[in-house]
């Protein structure tokens, strides 16, 4: 009971923080992406950039415009990587090999934050402030503007095949949510203890006389749209277990809420904006159900899970940070990997093996619960869609979603969707475990070897980001591997997403009435999630059955 | 014009699935292995060429396991077929019989100059116009264009009461290979060779021009994504088992991959679309395309005529209102005498109303009705007596009165029609009452309209009444929505208003003024008693010209759709089973913690051979509901999803560990395994 007061303790401050907040942040979030109002500063970026914020683009031009946009990112992040050693603030590090500066690119633009390298010992000030945070901020508005679209797509009675202008979508949320809500953030990171400097690294002495250096830098800022972005790549290597990022419970406690704040207020803003505040309520509740089932399980696992050194130390201590305890780690860790956060405040390597194994099946439900920003409620709801096709014919309609039907060339586009990332893991497995450099990079072998490399797979291709640890991933193998994964994990999902609302734009709306398959109810939200874990989930049984699962029974 | 009984014969007909049908069926089904036809379900193709490679590894390695595996992977591929086959089968007959009509027939055609000339039938083209006399068949689908004949149409309908065909008007259609039977009539021939109306009905009912329509398409797809999901799954895991050092056999992995992809609704998906049309065919309804009948499923409105649908189309005596002074009595006796020789609808109702009607009385003298009179009556001796419209009746009875004028008015305003009655004795002249007409709403039809509105569609009726007639029938028969006073026009506007809201929208109609409005629905059923005209424009034809057939239609269409959803969503829900029974039998060697998993405590040697003999027997037992279709009660869609979840999502879950435990219990016995 003692043990249980705190963990309880946590998750209803955390619900309360949430009840509070998201409603208020869906509504902003939902006018933000209908209105057509600018602000100064905004107007003043569509001049510099030169586009017209404006024209509204069909799903062809918008879809380009962000593979363009996430280009222009990846060659960015290269470029920075590549020159380290010449630019300013580089603290003296050399540049980052070929395959390394293309798996951190790729890592960054799509929102993945896998991370190969040690931050502090790998990357200068300018490439972690001016590279990887921009495209924290970036990422995260991207992968939220094709929500947006694909909820007003959704909308839409106007037989259009318009979804809205990419541009307007991306720069409103960076000014008006991202920059705001990350500044407090970082303020009060700070207050709790976070460092922010642009100092060189400093030496200390240490207790057994030798020195050690210490390398403080822009932390606090990076750490804020870290969490709020759903990226979860940390200053440091250790992320979020390491003081400098994550120094109390209540920061802890704090980081695990920025991480839901978005992807659970994008589910309030889509029922905002297709017209129906319950269907928004539905997919939140979905979400939220998906969520607190794993938490529910992780915290289990981590307290009062399977194994002799758990039981002799009255929990599951090895590779937990002593001020967060298995209970805030546990959280942490059902969220990061519930939202494609992958944040880490622990080593998942440690987490028993049930506990890892939910993590793993997190993200392989394809991050919904609640998911990334924008990716989670997008994945959701094409999981809406195939659950309305399979069952919404045993109302005697042909399906329809919101009033839009579902037919051949819809369903193409969903099936290609569903199939994309169980493809990419397990082919991406299969290669890993049978090539002697996929193995080679393997600390464990066995079922946990199994689950290291899985894990890995699973979330890049998933835009995770999280590692299991004991994978070691900096080789050129890995590092083509999993930028691969991430690549294809992030733009397929989005373009086939885009191009499913202009399908749904070019329809109009039917309107509902009895023989329509209601969409909003208990029984719809309790088949969406099995829907989730029967399709989705099924797919990866044989995979954790000779992982996570033989390992939890032995 | 209704059949009910073939109607009612050939819907207890189809419920089913005899040995014999297999029998006959099995030859089809064989033929139908060839991988190209089953390229159109990848589903059932996966399973093929998976037999394919079990039975050449059978062959180069020979063991029990891998020979009864191969049987039963092929035995999941004929079943499939088999069920095609059998949905087949059953228009067969019918296309026999169907097929006799198309015998050549010697026919005269008219030449230019006016003579005729014997050709065979087959050699008539659309434009011909030829002479068809009493005994003779008709050479091909066409309108009269001169005379009146009574045709017998059995052999198409199934309606042995000859029907009368006649030049112009909307009753001018006429059907090659039906027979007339007196008078003679000029046809002008409308198709050519090969593509009349029985044509297409052979190849409708054959099933051998079926198109699958956009909701199968789209199902296929997405089992086809399902099926490509798990043959990636276990390919994959044979790579990872190796890496477990839990290797796995390409045959066992095969056995997997066929239980875990959706065989039970990829075997039966076009079994169900076919026997969907069959279910229509039988109910003497022809869909030109599947598309419709599927259309027919989504309906949100639905366009009733009143008359002949909703009422029986003709006005009867609902009660009679004496004036002050006359007894009820005296009212009833003056309407049944007037009535006596009255042979129209309306006078025979005021003698079933009225009861006991006598013979008429000796020396009496008909008044017949008349266009200008506007009344009918009889003279007995020095009594007249007379019943018709009010003005007309009362000018006879030299003037109203103030009360009969609130009886006519009140009458008219509920949508009846008064008829009033009075008599003139000796030169005196009498108003005795009013009788009230209405038109009478046929029984069941409110609760049928209550039912189709459960179901979320909307019901509208059309009619040319005016709007206050309109309403109160209306009323009576609880309709939606009305449209009074409608012309053809008005029909199409609403069709086009009700679309453009996103409605879907279902009517019937036989004149050719209603053609624009039949090809403009969504669902169109034109009778076939109509015009060419309306046939061609519509995408269904009703043998039975039963306008109420609409309402089953849509019926028919939703329980198509439901049929597919629930066998899809109960063969998924297998797959949480075929897991536990398979997985653990997969790596209990290689890892003996994972019996744990073994939940139904199969025994590890036979476990896989269960699932797949359980497999492809599940199949075989859902034919028979494929072919019937799930059992439909019109109801609200949460009501439906519901008991329809509750039957075959949870039903799949749990009917596969009970039928894999029995399977087990009976195969673990088998020696060799």
């Amino acid at each position: 009971m003692s043990a249980l007061a705190p963990a309880l303790g946590q998750l209803l401050a955390l619900v309360a923080l949430l009840a509070l907040t998201v409603p208020f942040l869906g509504r902003f979030l939902a006018h933000l992406y209908t209105s057509d109002k600018h602000l100064g500063v905004e107007r003043v970026t569509y001049r510099v950039l030169r586009v017209d914020p404006d024209a509204d683009q069909t799903w062809r031009a918008y879809a380009t415009t962000v593979l363009g946009f996430s280009l222009v990112g990846v060659l960015v992040l290269f470029a920075l990587g590549r020159l380290q050693q010449h630019l300013p603030l580089s603290l003296g590090f050399p540049a980052l090999p070929a395959d390394g500066a293309w798996n951190v690119a790729v890592s960054f633009v799509t929102n993945t934050n896998w991370q190969w390298y040690s931050g502090e010992a790998a990357l200068g000030h300018l490439m972690q402030m001016s590279g990887l945070t921009v495209q924290q901020f970036l990422s995260a508005a991207v992968g939220m503007a094709v929500a947006a679209a694909f909820a007003r797509a959704l909308a839409r009675n106007d037989g259009s095949r318009r979804v809205g202008n990419f541009w307007a979508d991306l720069v409103r949320v960076v000014v008006r949510v991202l920059l705001p809500i990350a500044f407090v953030a970082a303020l009060l990171l700070v207050v709790m203890g976070a460092v922010q400097n642009l100092l060189d690294p400093h030496d200390v002495t240490t207790l057994t006389g030798g020195t050690q250096p210490i390398t403080g830098g822009p932390v606090g800022s990076m750490e804020a749209i870290k969490e709020l972005g759903t990226n979860g790549g940390g200053f440091y290597n250790v992320n979020s277990a390491h003081p400098f990022e994550n120094p109390t419970p209540l920061s802890n406690l704090f980081e695990i809420y920025l991480m839901l704040l978005i992807p659970f207020a994008m589910a309030w803003a889509f029922g905002i904006i297709v017209g129906d505040r319950r269907q928004g309520a539905a997919v939140l509740t979905v979400m939220a159900l998906l969520l607190l089932v794993s938490i529910s399980l992780l915290t289990w696992a981590e307290m009062a899970g399977p194994g002799t050194a758990p039981e002799l130390a009255g929990g599951a201590m090895e590779g937990k940070e002593q001020r967060f305890g298995t209970a805030g780690t546990a959280l942490f860790a059902a969220v990061t990997t519930g939202t494609s956060t992958g944040a880490v405040n622990g080593m998942h390597d440690s987490l028993t093996a049930p506990g890892g194994g939910v993590a793993m099946f997190n993200m392989m439900l394809g991050e919904i619960s609640p998911g990334g920003v924008g990716s989670g409620l997008y994945g959701m709801l094409m999981l809406a869609v195939v659950t309305v096709f399979l069952s919404g014919l045993m109302v005697g309609r042909t399906p329809e979603y919101l009033g839009k039907k579902i037919g051949q060339r819809e369903i193409v586009l969903v099936a290609l969707y569903v199939l994309t990332t169980p493809v990419l893991v397990l082919v991406g497995s299969a290669v890993a475990l049978t090539a002697s450099d996929g193995l080679a990079g393997l600390q464990e072998s066995g079922p946990h070897g199994l689950s290291e490399a899985v894990y890995a797979v699973t979330s890049a291709s998933n835009n995770n980001g999280s590692g299991f640890g004991g994978l070691t991933s900096g080789t050129p193998f890995w590092n083509t591997l999993l930028g691969l994964c991430m690549l294809f994990g992030r733009f397929l999902p989005m373009v086939l997403v885009l191009g499913l609302a202009g399908r749904f734009g070019a329809q109009t709306r039917r309107p509902a009435g009895a023989g329509t398959l209601p969409t909003h109810q208990p029984l719809f939200v309790l088949l969406l999630a099995g829907v989730a874990l029967v399709v989705v989930g099924l797919t990866y049984v044989p995979v954790l059955a000779l992982g996570p699962i033989v390992e939890s029974l032995s | 014009m209704s059949t009910t009984t073939s109607t009612t014969t050939s819907t207890a007909r189809s419920a089913v699935l005899t040995p014999a049908q297999l029998t006959e069926a099995l030859p089809g089904a064989l033929r139908k292995l060839d991988p190209r036809e089953l390229l159109a379900t990848p589903v059932m193709l996966v399973v093929e060429l998976g037999a394919v490679a079990t039975t050449v590894l059978s062959v180069l390695d020979p063991s029990v396991f891998g020979w009864a595996v191969t049987v039963w992977l092929w035995l999941t591929v004929v079943f499939g077929t088999l069920a095609e086959s059998v949905a087949e089968g059953r228009g067969k007959a019918q296309a026999a019989s169907l097929r006799e009509l198309q015998t050549e027939t010697p026919a005269r055609r008219r030449t230019p100059s006016g003579g005729l000339e014997p050709v065979p039938s087959t050699a008539l083209r659309a434009g011909d116009v030829v002479v068809v006399e009493a005994g003779e068949r008709i050479p091909g689908d066409g309108d009269v264009v001169e005379g009146v004949a009574s045709v017998d149409e059995s052999a198409v309908t199934g309606e042995s009461a000859p029907v009368i065909r006649e030049s112009g008007g909307d009753r001018s259609a006429v059907t090659g290979g039906t027979i007339v039977l007196s008078d003679r009539i000029v046809v002008r021939i409308t198709s050519d060779p090969g593509q009349s109306f029985v044509d297409r009905m052979i190849a409708l009912v054959e099933g051998s021009e079926r198109q699958r329509t956009p909701n199968e398409l789209a199902l296929n797809v997405l089992l086809t994504s399902l099926t490509a999901i798990f043959t990636v799954v276990c390919a994959s895991l044979y790579f990872v088992a190796d890496y477990s050092d839990a290797h796995q056999d390409v045959l066992v992995l095969v056995a997997l991959l066929v239980c875990l992809i959706p065989t039970t609704i990829g075997a039966l998906l076009s079994a169900i679309g076919i026997a969907g049309m069959d279910r229509l065919v039988r109910r003497n309804v022809l869909a030109m395309s599947g598309r419709a009948v599927e259309a027919a499923g989504d309906v949100d409105v639905l366009l009733l005529d009143k008359t002949g649908t909703i009422t029986h189309g003709n006005r009867q005596a609902a009660e009679l209102v004496a004036v002050a002074g006359v007894t009820d009595e005296e009212l009833a006796e003056a309407a049944v005498l007037s009535s006596l020789a009255d042979e129209t609808p309306e006078g025979r109702s005021i003698l079933a109303l009225v009861g006991g009607a006598a013979a008429a009385p000796a020396g009496a003298t008909y008044v017949a009705f008349s266009a200008t009179t506007r009344m009918s009556g009889i003279d007995v001796g020095g009594r007249e007596v007379r019943k018709g419209a009010a003005g007309s009746v009362a000018a006879w009875a030299g003037g109203s009165s103030a009360e009969l004028d609130a009886v006519v008015e009140r009458i008219s305003a509920s949508g009846g029609t008064p008829l009033v009655v009075a008599e003139r004795v000796d030169g005196q002249s009498r108003l005795l009452g009013v009788i009230h007409l209405k038109d009478v709403v046929k029984d069941g039809i409110r609760e049928r309209f209550e039912e189709l509105r459960a179901m979320g569609i909307r019901t509208v009726m059309i009619t040319g009444d005016n709007k206050v007639t309109a309403a109160a029938i209306a009323a009576e028969a609880g309709v939606d929505d009305v449209l009074a006073e409608a012309t053809p026009e008005d029909k199409l506007a609403l069709i086009r208003k009700e679309q453009e809201g996103g409605r879907m929208v279902a009517m019937c109609g036989d004149g050719t003024n209603d053609a624009p409005a039949l090809a403009q629905a969504d669902v169109g059923v034109a009778m076939n008693t109509g015009t060419t005209a309306a046939k061609e424009a519509g995408n269904m034809v009703d043998l039975d010209s039963d306008p109420t057939k609409l309402i089953d239609v849509v019926e028919i269409g939703k329980q198509l759709l439901i049929t597919r959803g629930a066998l899809t969503t109960f063969s998924v829900a297998n797959d949480v089973a075929k897991y536990f029974a398979i997985l653990p039998a997969m790596f209990v060697v290689a890892f003996p913690d994972l019996d744990v998993l073994n939940v139904m405590r199969l025994d590890p040697d036979s476990a896989i051979l269960s699932a797949v003999v359980f497999n492809a027997l599940v199949i075989i037992a859902l034919i028979p509901l494929a072919l019937r279709g799930v059992a439909y009660r019109p109801a609200s869609a949460s009501a439906l999803l519901q008991r329809n979840l509750l039957l075959y999502g949870v039903g799949g879950l749990v009917a596969p560990f009970v039928g894999i435990k029995l399977l087990d219990l009976v195969i673990s016995h088998l020696p060799g395994l």
